[in-house]
């Protein structure tokens, strides 16, 4: 091991660094206070803020509703769970059936591509309104009449066509050359796509997933319009029994911290260079540089 | 077809009586664009056939075409006796029988290089786990990365990410390695390692057809020149004689060029 100790000019260096590092804390933490303290101002000032903070933000109300949303959303959260596995198969299995070759797969090719430009298309609110009344409506046997399940169902049409084109764009992003290593060792054309191009474009399209996920959270009280008494449908009951609009409130708190998480364990995965390997993740981000 | 060749990748001595590789009328367009116009070419076994040629001219779309990873638009190629171009063969297990190593590595980098030593053993050739590994790894000595088995491929330098290249394409024990340009995106103080490696290949008595711009390792290994221009087989001969004496015109051009 060599001795060094850092020259005068590397530590004046880092002196101005930890100087302005200080600096620059100092005003983003006045900045801050600043804005919040004016919004915060301009709220309390408006001519109707003691009518909103009555029938808006009431303690009381939001502690006795609390249970009740709380419930709800457990609901949410076991929809959200079960859609996203069931969506990540679906989309899987569209992705892969887009990117076949040949004449031999064009009606899967051709069916896939079709799923995927309705259910991308259509607004979700419809394909719920649709699954959820029209489906019983046909009354065929074992067709599920539960809003719970109808809500799910169309959760996942609408989502596995998003997360299907997110599949197909990561598989379209790993260069050719990486088939043709595969097919030049004798792997045939499936296995290329399981071994080799699949688990890589998987890794790179974590990211983009995890922010669908996100959104699939929080489209889960979307099945409130089916009846299923989830987060949303619960405030709502809420809402009419004590007259006040804080159970919404309390319905929206617990979504965003329930997003917060999973949005900051994006955040971190994307930065995450190891993880991916060499493929493409920027150390530092772009951030890093002066 | 023997899987026997042993686990340094060696052909043992020809079974097939006759060229290993044989390429006859091969023929090839993108669009209006002819990249090969009646290519002639053998490479009999243990021997070493050089391509060279400007850039464009051709060398990998030949490569490509006899590794059956591009479809000839005419012509035939014969490996071992046997015409692979027939579409009624099973390209997979033809291509299991070929190594090819490419300009830009093409490692898999989602695999540690141990896995993607031994992914062909195990998937193509049905080898068990423990075996494949036991191969790789002794292929891996050979290539001198026994130690770096565990390592991804962006933690190596780029002449030890084609010596493991070379190495993932050598478990199979291939009939014929296909060399495309395997030293053009090294820094220059790395060559040296992967043509040496070439050269220990050559003397064990590997079949090669190598594309390459490095003219001491074509004088010094190539048991023939092949210089390729404007989708033929232009020149052809001892690499003394084309490297040194060429009898063409464009030929002079091009090593001029490259000089
Ligand atoms: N997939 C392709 N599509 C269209 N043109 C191609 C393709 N591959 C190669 N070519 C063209 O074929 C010619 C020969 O290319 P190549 O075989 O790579 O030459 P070399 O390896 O000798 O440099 C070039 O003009 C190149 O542009
Ligand atoms: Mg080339």
């Amino acid at each position: 091991m060599s001795t060094w100790t850092p020259s005068p000019r590397q530590l004046e260096r880092e002196a101005f660094r930890r100087r302005r590092a200080v600096r620059s804390t100092a005003l983003a933490a006045v900045s801050t206070l600043l804005v919040v303290a004016v919004a915060v101002a301009v709220l309390v000032s408006s001519p109707g803020w003691p009518r909103v903070r009555q029938s808006f933000f009431d303690w009381d109300v939001a502690v006795d509703s609390l249970p009740k949303v709380a419930e709800g959303l457990w609901l949410n959260l076991r929809v959200m769970a079960v859609a996203a596995v069931v969506i990540v198969v679906v989309a899987l299995a569209l992705a892969i059936a887009r990117t076949l070759r040949g004449p031999v797969f064009f009606p899967l090719r051709a069916a896939a591509t079709a799923y995927v430009d309705t259910f991308r298309g259509l607004p979700l609110i419809l394909v719920l309104l649709l699954v959820g009344f029209g489906l019983p409506g046909l009354r065929l046997p074992g067709v599920p009449r539960d809003a719970v399940v109808l809500g799910g169902l169309a959760l996942v049409l609408t989502y596995s066509a998003y997360v299907a084109e997110v599949f197909r764009a990561g598989i379209e992003s790993i260069h050719p050359s990486q088939v043709a290593a595969a097919r030049s060792l004798g792997l045939s054309r499936g296995q290329a796509m399981r071994h080799v191009v699949l688990p890589q474009a998987v890794r790179r399209v974590v990211p983009p997933l995890l922010n669908d996920l996100v959104a699939l959270q929080k489209d889960s009280g979307l099945i409130s319009i089916l009846g299923a008494i989830d987060a949303v449908r619960a405030a709502q009951i809420q809402t009419s029994a004590y007259a006040n609009f804080t159970p919404y409130v309390v319905a929206g708190v617990l979504f965003v911290a329930l997003t917060i998480p999973l949005t900051r364990f994006t955040d971190a995965l994307a930065r995450r260079s190891g993880w991916m390997g060499a493929m493409g993740a920027v150390p530092g981000g772009v951030g890093g540089l002066r | 077809m023997s899987a026997e060749a042993g686990v340094n990748g060696v052909t043992g001595p020809g079974a097939a009586v006759g060229p290993v590789l044989r390429v006859e009328g091969v023929r090839k367009a993108y669009g209006e664009h002819v990249v090969l116009d009646g290519i002639d070419l053998d490479v009999d076994a243990h021997r070493c056939v050089v391509l060279i040629g400007a850039s464009g001219s051709g060398k990998s779309t030949l490569l490509r075409t006899i590794d059956l990873l591009d479809d000839v638009d005419d012509g035939a190629i014969w490996l071992e006796g046997e015409e692979i171009t027939d579409p009624r063969k099973d390209a997979d297990a033809l291509r299991a029988r070929m190594g090819m190593v490419f300009q830009a590595f093409n490692l898999f980098p989602h695999m540690r290089v141990l896995d993607n030593v031994t992914l062909a053993s195990r998937l193509v050739h049905k080898v068990a786990r423990p075996e494949a590994e036991e191969r790789a790894l002794a292929m891996l000595e050979r290539v001198g990365l026994a130690g770096r088995a565990s390592a991804f491929p962006d933690q190596l330098s780029g002449g030890q990410q084609q010596r493991v290249a070379i190495a993932r394409a050598l478990v199979g024990a291939p009939r014929l390695l296909l060399l495309d340009e395997v030293t053009s995106a090294l820094d220059p103080e790395l060559v040296g390692e992967v043509l040496d490696l070439l050269i220990e290949l050559k003397a064990d008595g590997m079949t090669m057809l190598v594309a390459t711009h490095e003219m001491g390792f074509a004088r010094r290994v190539a048991d023939e020149v092949c210089f390729l221009h404007e989708g033929r087989v232009h020149e052809r001969g001892a690499p003394d004689q084309v490297l040194g004496d060429p009898a063409q015109q464009r030929t002079r051009d091009f090593l001029r060029r490259l000089a």
